[in-house]
């Protein structure tokens, strides 16, 4: 079988595109072959497409559209609405239950108690923080109940001391508060201004007497530097105490002149000027360079 | 004499009783509630609609950008967030699975670094062992619900997306669990979930949301360290938030465009 | 409080399947370049080894996606991979990458390859075989020297596409980890180009060894010609390859990122056997000292003149040598991006499971597999150049070709 040169080329063009992009090709060898036909091809004449092509087209066009059939077939039906995703995984996520109903619910019957709660210092801490998950006890009232925590464990759990809380937050040392008392005992969870306004500032600033009582400064009672309103006991965060205003108070003690030696001193008008003293030393803990 | 400011009438001169075993307010807040309660328990009158168990049909996504503002300085590391969370997502109890966790940050004179975060914070945090801590706090952590969120753009099949409200979600029915998702991460907030072996992380509890709910952990934290809202113009507590501080994200440097916005944040967080 | 992990960083998300899978690819791409050298590029000496190495990238190539399968979450979504490919993710790519090296490149090139003589086979053969090596031909019977040059043209094409379509193979799985900007130890634009150029390496070597072991058992002669010219190339391609990793490893230690702390304490401490040792100085640095010495790489003839079994058993350890070093280099990117914490201050550690659909038993016979499907193949399609029906059988055929054979 003989076959020129420029029809081979041709068959060779057709092949290139037939292996490259076999779902459309089809038609196209079909139009540069008006005479092609069909698969078997020995006897006749003139050009013809080589063997291997049809073949080859066929198993491409069987595969691409078993492909494109099962996309059809298998492709969710939301997918793509909004994005490129199901959107009705949206609406089964949004539909998943809720176990901590929120504070306002609680409200609904427990009025009275909420009043007090965000009248006090607990105002910011919701009921469902000390009693846990709440709505099934919302959708069945009499049937479930919240927990009610009874002992220490629970409010050990913010105000126990620990020195990365945030300074000024109350916290105890559970070991030597009033061991063993639930603390509900003496502290309303609902309003838990202690029952005796704290005589040691050292109640709510454990942290800062903590250190003090290890530095040169712990004969020093607060008061010598703070004057605390007495409403800051009972309100903390409305009336703040006062804290020294410029360098001549602790120059009181440690400008030179004065006749207690052992104190360490220096001259105001020279040492470390334009900073504050506490730019430098930490008054709780003034060892620190 | 604390009790005095919710109850002005009581006279001061009376002892100061324990609260609790005040028989006499608890008779009377017991048959107060007892006097609120009673149509929801005649059946007279019906929750809000915003509280069922399924969300009612008005929520509209296009509303709403949510994000959430985080202020280490408040948080006391009491990880109730974190138990919160792990309750209402049904989050493995397990120590290695956290939508949303408490790391402690201990920075001592000579630089050093360490961070610790014992099963999430929920076993509390044992005492510090260093000696000259120059600072330390705690830092909560979730999902930053990114705006160029990575795990989305590696997701092969479309099961992670970002909702038209901005919160990114994994569809754990479509999720093929390859965990290209969770490399793709910079902040390790997906985890894959050891029963239904698919991605897994914080949605900012968006079922809770489209009822007009917070998120469980902002719900439950105590002082205010969560803040969520709007990102976008609304007056949200979120909007306030971002106003008056100065706000920085976690890895600003990998362009993920966080929606969690901290305040106050520590340049040794990361 | 030594070291800090994120809490979800406990359990490591890719373990020894996905250390396989770059293995498995790097392989296939390998090999089919070292096909290519012979078809395109005229390399005459390495011709013994063409169809062998067709055959085992195809082995290989059929081997590759079944660990991603098995280390999958959920196996039966993993069609979803082809029904709603996000464009943007690198991973969704892989089922059109596959999918077109397959079929396309490698299939197709076989097929062109071995049409003629599975024509002139199935002639011959009795029972299941000649059904066999019919089907494969498609029915395309016909052998007319037209016909038989188009299948030559045609091999030519594919290998001409399939160069750089055996680069995205490979490139682009080094571009799965090279684009994860989370991961300090992968990101990395060098990342697809040193995968490409280790593929090169592990292909041409595991393809020297096949050779070697299949002639020797065969109790045929070693082509001395070809094996130097294999070694050459070897030696070639590590010489790239060395420096293209020399060069990734010095730019990060010169810019010194704030990942350098953890990830030099990663190196010294659990990537030291894998890395240092096993990477490095075995797979690295001993055999490309013996190739340099002993192959054609560099003199003609090699520094050191040794008798040729000599110069074989070296080739032969040399590419063994090598193979356990790109497996460590798989195994140092895929689990050594794993081990430290991307919150820079700790590392963790990755346990082997023993049992297990993760297990070292199902890599161990995931790594098999391959060369099962190569036996199978190579029973079916006989890469060997003396078995091959020669002009002769073809002539003989005479104008009866496509007829049944007259015995």
């Amino acid at each position: 079988m003989r076959v020129g040169g420029s029809d081979y080329d041709k068959y060779e063009l057709s092949f290139t595109i037939a292996s490259q992009c076999a779902g459309s090709t089809s038609v196209h060898i079909r139009a540069l072959m008006p005479r092609y036909s069909g698969s078997r091809f020995r006897g006749g004449d003139g050009p013809r497409m080589p063997q291997q092509v049809p073949r080859l087209v066929f198993v491409f066009a069987v595969a691409l559209l078993a492909m494109v059939i099962a996309r059809w077939y298998l492709v969710p039906d939301t997918f793509g609405d909004i994005g490129h995703y199901r959107a009705a995984a949206v609406d089964s996520i949004a539909a998943r239950p809720m176990k901590y109903a929120g504070h306002q619910q609680c409200t609904l019957c427990h009025s009275p108690i909420q009043e007090a709660r965000l009248a006090s210092n607990h105002k910011g801490v919701r009921c469902e923080v000390c009693h846990g998950p709440a709505a099934a006890h919302i959708a069945a009232p009499m049937e479930v109940k919240p927990s009610i925590p009874r002992g220490r464990d629970q409010c050990i759990l913010c105000h126990a001391f620990n020195p990365s809380r945030p300074t000024g937050f109350p916290q105890i040392d559970p070991v030597v508060h009033n061991p063993l008392t639930p603390c509900k005992d003496c502290h309303d969870p609902h309003a838990p201004e202690p029952p005796v306004v704290p005589e040691s500032c050292a109640a709510c600033h454990g942290e800062i007497a903590r250190q003090k009582l290890v530095s040169h400064h712990a004969s020093l009672e607060c008061e010598v530097c703070h004057a605390a309103p007495v409403t800051h006991k009972s309100n903390p965060r409305s009336a703040r105490p006062s804290k020294p205003t410029d360098r001549s108070f602790c120059g009181a003690c440690h400008a030179i002149g004065d006749p207690r030696a052992a104190i360490p001193q220096i001259d105001l008008q020279t040492h470390g000027q334009p900073y504050t003293c506490w730019q430098c030393h930490y008054p709780h803990h003034p060892e620190a360079p | 004499m604390s009790t005095a400011r919710f109850d002005p009438t009581r006279s001061r001169s009376e002892p100061p009783a324990s609260p609790v075993l005040d028989r006499r307010r608890f008779l009377g807040e017991a048959a107060a509630g007892a006097c609120a309660a009673a149509p929801f328990l005649l059946g007279v009158v019906r929750l809000p609609a915003a509280f069922g168990q399924q969300p009612d049909g008005a929520y509209d996504a296009s509303e709403h950008y949510y994000g959430m503002g985080v202020d280490p300085r408040r948080c006391i590391g009491c990880a109730r967030c974190v138990a919160a969370c792990k309750t209402e997502n049904d989050v493995p109890a397990e120590p290695h699975f956290f939508n949303t966790w408490i790391e402690r940050y201990v920075i001592t004179e000579d630089d050093a670094v360490q961070v610790d975060s014992p099963n999430g914070g929920l076993d509390g945090f044992p005492p510090l062992t260093q000696a000259n801590v120059e600072r330390t706090f705690f830092v909560p952590k979730l999902c930053n619900h990114c705006d160029n969120p990575p795990c989305v753009q590696v997701c092969p099949v479309g099961a992670t997306f970002m909702t038209e409200d901005g919160v990114v979600l994994v569809d754990d029915e479509y999720c093929i669990g390859c965990r290209y998702c969770i490399q793709a991460c910079p902040y390790g907030a997906r985890y894959l979930h050891p029963e239904t072996h698919v991605a897994a992380k914080c949605t900012f509890c968006y079922h809770r949301l489209v009822r007009g709910q917070v998120p469980a952990c902002v719900e439950v934290c105590p002082t205010g360290a969560r803040i969520f809202g709007e990102v976008r113009g609304r007056a949200t507590p979120l909007a306030r938030f971002m106003r008056f501080n100065q706000i920085q994200v976690l890895k600003p440097h990998l362009n993920t465009a966080p929606k969690v916005l901290y305040a106050n944040l520590d340049g040794e967080v990361r | 409080m030594p070291g800090y992990i994120y809490p979800n960083e406990f359990e490591l998300q890719w373990g020894l399947l996905i250390v396989l899978y770059p293995y498995l690819t790097g392989l296939v791409a390998g090999a089919f370049i070292l096909a290519s050298l012979e078809r395109v590029f005229n390399v005459r000496e390495v011709q013994p080894t063409y169809r062998l190495a067709l055959l085992t990238a195809l082995a290989f190539l059929l081997v590759a996606p079944l660990p991603l399968l098995a280390h999958l979450g959920h196996p039966l979504r993993s069609h979803e991979i082809f029904l709603t490919p996000n464009r943007k993710s690198a991973m969704a790519m892989f089922g059109f990458v596959y999918a077109w090296y397959l079929a396309v490149v490698l299939l197709l090139e076989v097929w062109f390859d071995y049409r003629k003589d599975l024509v002139l086979w199935a002639r011959n053969d009795r029972g299941v075989m000649r059904w066999i090596r019919y089907a494969l031909t498609l029915g395309a019977t016909d052998l007319s020297e037209r016909s038989l040059r188009f299948d030559d043209r045609a091999g030519r094409v594919i290998t001409i596409v399939g160069i750089p379509s055996a680069f995205l193979l490979h490139g682009y799985v080094g571009f799965i980890f090279g684009s994860i900007k989370a991961n300090p130890w992968w990101s990395s634009v060098l990342m697809p180009v040193v995968f490409l150029f280790s593929a090169i390496v592990s292909g041409i070597a595991l393809v020297l060894v096949i050779y070697m072991l299949t002639t020797m058992f065969r109790w045929r002669k070693v082509d001395v010609a070809c094996m130097d010219k294999l070694a050459q190339f070897l030696f070639y391609a590590i010489v790239v390859d060395f420096s293209l990793e020399a060069l990734d490893f010095i730019h990060r230690l010169y810019e010194a990122e704030e990942s350098i702390q953890i990830l030099s304490q990663m190196v010294e401490s659990r990537l030291f056997l894998s890395l240092i040792v096993l990477q490095f100085l075995m797979g690295t640095i001993i055999p490309l000292i013996m190739l340099a010495l002993v192959s054609p790489g560099l003199r003609k003839g090699g520094f050191v003149r040794l008798p040729p079994e000599l110069k074989h058993l070296t080739y032969l350890v040399a590419a063994v040598l090598i193979q356990i070093g790109i497996f460590s280099i798989r195994w140092n990117v895929v689990i050594g991006g794993q081990l430290f914490s991307k919150s820079l201050r700790g590392l963790t550690v990755y346990k082997v499971q023993l049992f297990g659909i993760e297990g070292l038993a199902m890599s161990v016979a995931l790594l098999l597999l391959p060369f099962v499907i190569l036996w199978a193949l190579v029973k079916v399609l006989p890469p060997w150049m003396d078995e091959a029906p020669g002009e002769a059988a073809l002539a003989a055929e005479g104008p009866a070709a496509g007829l049944p054979s007259q015995g």
